[in-house]
């Protein structure tokens, strides 16, 4: 992973608006008004489906770009929060399904999946660099395993259907608005959480550890503590992601947390970029709007073969991703101009 | 696990701690002959009331261990190569699992047409040789160097590979036909049972999963010989130790690369039609062994091919032994082994510590 670049933290801040930013501010002001001008399927299936799956790259992002631990498990610890979502909520499988309130699954669910995050965190951190995408991969592919071979606690492969977004205050957050309006208040606090804790001591800490471990260690730094809790809020934000994950499909079952779904998280984080978390969610609408698409172009049978290429693509000639396209064509376009002006 | 390990350890090849002191090692020495004794009278003695009660049947006992034991050969088959390409160039090639699939299929369709079985083994170990090279020399050479765009490339060719059989094969399954002489069950000299007219009843097994574990075991003896007893052995050995000083002394380090990864991909063609054979061939195995040969290399330990043979057994043992004891949790046993060995020895059993 290369450097993040960090602003100094030391730069004062005068008020909220300035501190936002103006890029973020037409970003929220577009993405606010979005349902205003789109169908019910461009709301749920484009906007709240690319939100949810942002913030699983993101979640991974936040590993991989600060923490230098590529993480392929994400997914798994979505699947977590989405099971005990099944499994203390209501289900329309007449297993388990404890029928607990919402606002009591909802936070059990995130700890569930922060924990299990933390758990595989401080066993891959043992090993160092390309040791944790083989650890987290076999994690990932175990679990899926493990949910269809268990019929008693997941109930194997049909998985739990009839897992519904709850109605709270009159509002109910199956429908589209309200559901997009969820997605984008989960995932603009993920996405502000991650910057304003990139920015903390801890992150700046994190972000230390990655460049050089060993001399973080030696001045003191309990550098295992540091990652574990890293992966702990990288579960956090999965679990979030994971609970509306389940709302959205409305089930569970192991094939949303096999190994294809696993791989897909890393190949969005890669595509939109893993320098900067806004990366996760430009790749997320990316592979989503062709996912949707491409299959009317090459159909759905070869779409797979489409993606692939893709991320090849991007692999072979921008590692970093879109972003990091747009940073190479700004750079190009501002020496273009300094050539033009000589 | 068992102690059928124990024998395939060449002593002092790989020195687990150096320099704990000769008790340390005696304690060890006789744990393990402890549990070979043991293993030794549950194979042949005449089982009593309460160790059926603990283990079943014995009939049910010793089909699993035997099973573990021609999986590992097939674990071994697939992870050897996995591990000789990590080792020596630090690449986690993810498509590992892919090469698999595309050997079994290959296989399939050479031994189809040509009614050789032996053709398609020796197809497919060839065709997937190539492959590898072209592999190495097209894409892995451009980004020598970069782990993670390496690792990322990999997965990107398993996607667009795993698409593109299913095109070519579709979903269906296939099973590869292995010719008579290597068909058929034959009876081992181990008694299961004494029925009540004093007959005695004999362990039967088939054939062709003895022949799996024969060759996994010939194989690894190659293997082993040819890492450690030829030029070419010595200079990946080197190689896996620091690239950099093989590289300075006047080696052609890529030649090296091309042909390990030759060597690798290669096995893991053959391991598919041996697999294909002995099992089935379908889409959705090309995961299921990469997961095994993670696994495997994580608890044996990246880059020994001993390292390979311990972790194979480990996990098919537990595989096959879990699947007869606990069945839904199989794959939490192999799970647990790989915690375990990360959390008490990270860098694997046999694995050099960084």
């Amino acid at each position: 992973m290369n450097a993040h670049v960090t602003q100094d933290p030391a730069t004062p801040t005068r008020n909220l608006l300035a501190r936002i930013g103006t890029g973020h501010l037409v970003l929220a002001a577009l993405l606010l008004a979005y349902p205003l001008v789109s169908s019910d399927f461009f709301l749920t299936q484009i906007g709240g489906y690319s939100l949810i799956f942002g913030m699983l790259a993101l979640s991974l992002s936040l590993l991989a770009g600060y923490g230098g631990m590529v993480s392929l498990a994400q997914i798994s610890f979505a699947g977590v929060a989405g099971y005990t979502v099944a499994i203390f909520g209501e289900n329309n499988s007449n297993i388990l399904g404890f029928g607990w309130p919402w606002w009591l699954v909802m936070p059990l669910a995130l700890f569930f999946a922060a924990t299990s995050s933390a758990l595989i965190g401080w066993v891959s951190v043992r090993t160092e660099g390309i040791y944790t995408i083989m650890i987290t991969l076999a994690v990932a592919t175990a679990a899926f395993y493990f949910v269809r071979q268990n019929y008693t606690l997941f109930n194997g492969f049909p998985g739990y259907t009839g897992l519904r977004a709850p109605i709270v205050f009159g509002v109910n957050f199956r429908d589209p608005v309200p559901f997009y309006y969820m997605c984008l208040v989960a995932a603009t606090l993920s996405y502000a959480a991650v910057l304003y804790a990139a920015r903390s001591t801890f992150g700046l800490t994190l972000q230390a550890i990655r460049d050089n471990p060993r001399r973080m260690r030696a001045i003191g730094f309990d550098v295992t503590a540091h990652k574990v809790v890293a992966w702990f809020y990288a579960g956090l934000i999965a679990g979030l992601a994971g609970v509306l994950l389940v709302w959205f499909n409305g089930r569970i079952s192991p094939g949303t947390i096999n190994v294809a779904a696993a791989i897909n998280v890393l190949i969005i984080a890669v595509i939109g970029g893993l320098k900067h978390p806004i990366g996760p969610f430009v790749g997320a609408v990316m592979v989503v709007l062709m996912q949707t698409f491409a299959i009317d172009i090459v159909g759905a049978e070869r779409f797979n073969t489409l993606i692939g290429v893709f991320f090849l693509a991007i692999v072979f000639f921008s590692p970093d991703g879109i972003l990091g396209l747009w940073g190479q064509l700004r750079q190009r376009l501002a020496q273009e101009d300094l050539r033009s002006r000589q | 696990m068992s102690i059928a390990d124990a024998p395939k350890t060449p002593p002092g090849s790989a020195p687990g701690s150096p320099g704990t002191g000769i008790t340390r090692r005696q304690v060890w020495g006789l744990f393990w002959l402890v549990l070979a004794a043991l293993f030794i009278w549950l194979v042949f003695a005449d089982w009593p009331e309460w160790v059926k009660n603990i283990l079943l049947s014995k009939k049910a006992f010793l089909s699993a261990c035997l099973n573990g034991l021609t999986l590992a050969g097939l674990y071994f088959l697939v992870a050897s190569g996995f591990t000789l390409v990590f080792g020596l160039m630090r690449n986690v090639n993810l498509a590992h699992g892919s090469l698999y699939l595309l050997g079994a299929y290959i296989g399939y369709e050479i031994a189809d047409r040509t009614g050789y079985w032996l053709l398609g083994v020796l197809g497919a170990f060839l065709i997937l040789s190539v492959v590898g090279l072209l592999m190495q020399v097209v894409v892995f050479r451009r980004l020598e160097g970069d782990d993670l765009r390496q690792t990322l490339v990999t997965i990107g060719i398993s996607i667009i590979a795993a698409d593109l059989m299913l095109a070519v094969w579709t979903g269906g399954t296939y099973q590869i036909l292995i010719p008579d002489w290597l068909a058929g069950a034959i009876k081992l000299p181990i008694v299961t049972a004494v029925r009540s007219n004093g007959s005695i009843v004999l362990l039967s097994y088939p054939f062709f999963r003895l022949v799996v574990l024969a060759l996994a075991i010939v194989i690894g003896i190659g293997l082993w010989l040819m890492l450690n007893k030829t030029r070419v052995g010595m200079m990946i050995r080197a190689g896996v130790d620091d690239r950099e000083m093989l590289s300075a002394s006047g080696t052609n380090v890529h030649l090296i690369f091309a042909v390990v990864f030759a060597i690798g991909a290669g096995l893991a063609g053959l391991a598919g039609v041996i697999g294909g054979s002995a099992l089935s061939v379908a889409p959705g195995e090309d995961v299921r062994y990469l997961l095994a040969s993670l696994v495997v290399v994580i608890v044996g330990g990246m880059g020994s091919i001993t390292g390979a043979a311990i972790g194979a057994l480990i996990i098919g043992l537990a595989e096959q032994i879990g699947l007869v004891y606990f069945p839904t949790y199989g794959v939490v046993l192999t799970f647990v082994i790989m915690v375990v060995t990360l959390a008490i020895r990270p860098q694997g059993i046999m694995g050099k510590s960084q």
